[in-house]
């Protein structure tokens, strides 16, 4: 069948003021590199700190990697290096978000002042809870960010620029990488789109699907 | 039209629920049926400070499990009382939004993933959300099932659809016998070894070959439950003959007429001969053994038969870090054999494995035995619980020494509070070996209900083929 068509959904929004979050456009601040691979939403905000009250669960980002037993901090751990106490962006490393869809790995980290990740590649709902939470996810080829992490850990508290409007990484050295983002979730971030809203604006066109697809599939 | 193209199962789905598509591919799906749990507060939340009603709530069914009790059956058994509240919500909100929930006490509650198949809410061809990463289990019956966080969830209850990148199609094929003593849980952790935690990301997985057609329908929710491991958007087996007659009766399945003319759409979901895959990856069902786990990661897996592994033989620098990191926590020397590892402490049950083929394959093991290690069984939903205790089985359980529970998350998540101590190294039949997933400082390995069984009895890894 052929799906009906909208090419710019974003721009039906120009009518109707939104309820929006905060736009993302460019961000120039201080990085830090987190150097594993697969760390999941487990590792970023471990089970006990969900269901709370969400000023409540700041104190569990990577609670269990920072802290030992005992509750004290582990200096070896970068985010609590001074150096990189102001981070705003994170440079982790492959899979990063993989596991539990708990939306609070991305609020926990806004919570605490990020704005940005970059990876070679990022668990798939962890990816798509960013876009909701007006954080930018960056994939960028798995040699780049290596080195990216290895200039942040020779020079820390250096500084790396996200800008969404160009596409562009810029690192402590000066390189600049392109990177992709879908165009839907690159709109919706630059303007501060609402989704919800977003789709409501379409709701005649949901309406027309469902009636085609209730005559479709009658047993649903 | 694409019913002309020969198409995967997974594009006999996806086209099918596409209500738009923009210029750059990014698609609203419409999202046939939504499954909510004690998680889902949240999402009522932002649903509510709107003063937007779920949209269509005839398509939605909610039910507690992450926070519910393993020690009783009833919301004063829930000790914490943030937990409770969050429990006490799902019928709140249930009712101020029209939809259906179970409450804790009701005789169908229990894991939102053993529930919606169980059921019928899960059928062939639907689509299907939920605000957690297991809902890849549901692919099992030729379903398009994911996982979701939870301001999808909202968006999902304001307007019934979802904005999506239409995600690639991988076939993971299993040829061949599987050897007995092997189940559908060695299959998936042998993939996952293979592939590895990300080898799925950004792509559906179909499971296809003889071995997967012959594993039972609670065998592929076993396998398609851990897609999300291998970093999988979703997981999936084409329904067949046996996928229908599972459907056929469940109280939300179709009936009379209906189920006529749901049967005759569903034989149309199966890849076409000629369909083209993204990806393809393929095992010899022969080769599996039963598998567990020694480290960190779903990925670190190896047979029984096998030894931990060491870090000096890793391809790269950082591998070798992240497996020193990982065998530090779990305790682990490498070259110690999998069978000489003692354990503290077995799990069985999670949307996993607690099913009631799982609970029947562990008390196989366990029947005549004792266990010498503490050992839970917390079936995955009333009715499974019901059908085993119908059987015998929680007395088979009970004269081993194995405790029989409520049905819940229990210590897959740990939510409610089901957890071990610092240390202490668990075999569990659940899907996720991650640093305090079971608790801080706590070991986990994940294994198949029989290996678990054969652990509990033996207080170490043990080939449950070697036990007889």
């Amino acid at each position: 069948m052929t799906p009906n068509s909208s090419p710019h959904p974003a721009a039906n929004l120009a009518a109707n003021p939104l309820p929006s979050h905060s736009p993302f456009r460019s961000l120039t601040a201080v990085a830090v590199p987190l150097d594993l691979a697969n760390v999941d939403t487990d590792q970023i905000i471990p089970a006990r700190y969900l269901g709370r009250a969400r000023p409540d669960q700041v104190q569990g980002l990577f609670h269990d990697l920072r802290r030992d037993a005992a509750g004290q901090l582990r200096p070896d751990f970068p985010l609590n290096q001074p150096a990189f106490a102001q981070a705003r962006i994170l440079v982790a490393d492959r899979n990063f978000g993989c596991g539990s869809s708990r939306e609070n790995a991305v609020s926990v980290m806004v919570d605490n002042g990020f704005q940005a990740f970059i990876a070679p590649s990022f668990g798939d709902i962890f990816f798509n809870n960013c876009f909701q939470n007006s954080v930018v996810p960056v994939r960028l080829p798995e040699a780049r960010v290596a080195e990216l992490r290895a200039l942040l850990h020779a020079r820390p508290g250096v500084q790396i620029t996200v800008d969404l409007q160009a596409l562009k990484v810029t690192g402590p050295d000066g390189r600049q990488d392109d990177f992709e983002i879908d165009s839907f979730r690159r709109d919706c971030l630059l303007q501060g789109l609402d989704e919800v809203s977003l789709t409501l604006s379409h709701l005649p066109q949901i309406e027309a699907f469902e009636h085609t697809h209730r005559r479709r599939m009658p047993w649903l | 039209m694409t019913d002309a193209l020969p198409s995967t199962l997974f594009e006999k789905i996806w086209s099918p629920h596409v209500v738009l598509e923009r210029d750059d591919g990014y698609t609203l799906l419409y999202i046939d049926r939504h499954l909510m749990h004690d998680g889902s507060a949240p999402g009522f939340a932002r649903l509510d400070a709107r003063g937007i009603k779920v949209r269509r709530p005839a398509q939605a069914l909610a039910t507690p499990d992450h926070y519910t009790s393993t020690a009783g059956s009833g919301l004063t058994d829930i000790p914490d009382p943030l937990h409770r509240s969050l429990v006490r919500k799902i019928r709140e909100n249930a009712d101020a939004h029209g939809l259906t929930a179970f409450d804790i006490e009701d005789d169908r509650q229990g894991i939102a993933h053993v529930v919606g198949p169980e059921q019928g809410l899960t059928q062939p061809g639907i689509t299907l959300v939920c605000g957690d990463s297991h809902t890849s289990t549901h692919g099992a019956l030729g379903a398009l099932a994911f996982g979701i966080g939870s301001s999808e969830v909202t968006h999902v209850m304001a307007t019934q659809c979802l904005w999506q990148r239409k995600p690639q199609a991988m076939r993971i094929t299993v040829d061949g016998a599987l050897r007995s003593g092997v189940s559908a849980k060695d299959v998936i952790l042998a993939i996952i070894a293979r592939i590895g935690a990300a080898g799925a990301v950004g792509h559906v997985i179909e499971y296809a070959g003889s071995a997967i057609r012959s594993l039972s329908i609670e065998g592929r929710l076993t396998l398609c439950n851990m897609s999300i491991e291998a970093g999988g958007r979703a997981g999936m087996v084409a329904p067949d003959d046996q996928t229908f007659a599972w459907m056929h009766g469940r109280p939300l399945a179709p009936r009379a007429e209906q189920w006529d003319a749901a049967l005759a759409h569903w034989k149309t979901l199966h890849s076409d001969e000629a369909a083209r895959f993204d990806r393809e990856v393929s095992l010899e069902a022969a080769a599996i053994e039963p598998m567990l786990t020694w480290g960190t990661s779903p990925e670190d897996a190896v047979p029984i038969t096998g030894v931990v592994p060491d870090p000096a033989s890793a391809p790269d620098a950082a591998k070798r870090e992240a497996m020193a990191l990982s065998l530090r926590y779990m305790g682990l020397q490498p070259g110690t054999r999998m069978r000489d590892i003692a354990v503290d402490r077995v799990f069985i049950g999670s949307c996993t494995n607690s099913r009631i083929e799982d609970l029947r394959a562990a008390a196989a093991v366990v029947k005549g035995r004792k266990a010498v290690i503490p050992a839970w069984v917390v079936a995955g939903s009333r009715p499974v619980k019901h059908q085993a205790e119908a059987e015998g089985l929680h007395h088979v359980f009970r004269e081993a020494g194995l405790e029989w529970r409520e049905p819940g998350c229990s210590m897959c998540a740990g939510m409610n509070g089901d957890t071990g101590l610092p240390g202490q190294r668990i075999a569990s039949t659940s899907n996720r070996n991650f640093m305090g997933r079971q608790g801080r400082d706590v070991r986990t390995h994940l294994l198949s209900p029989a290996m678990a069984a054969a652990a509990a009895v033996t207080g170490r890894f043990t080939d449950v083929r070697a036990l007889g």
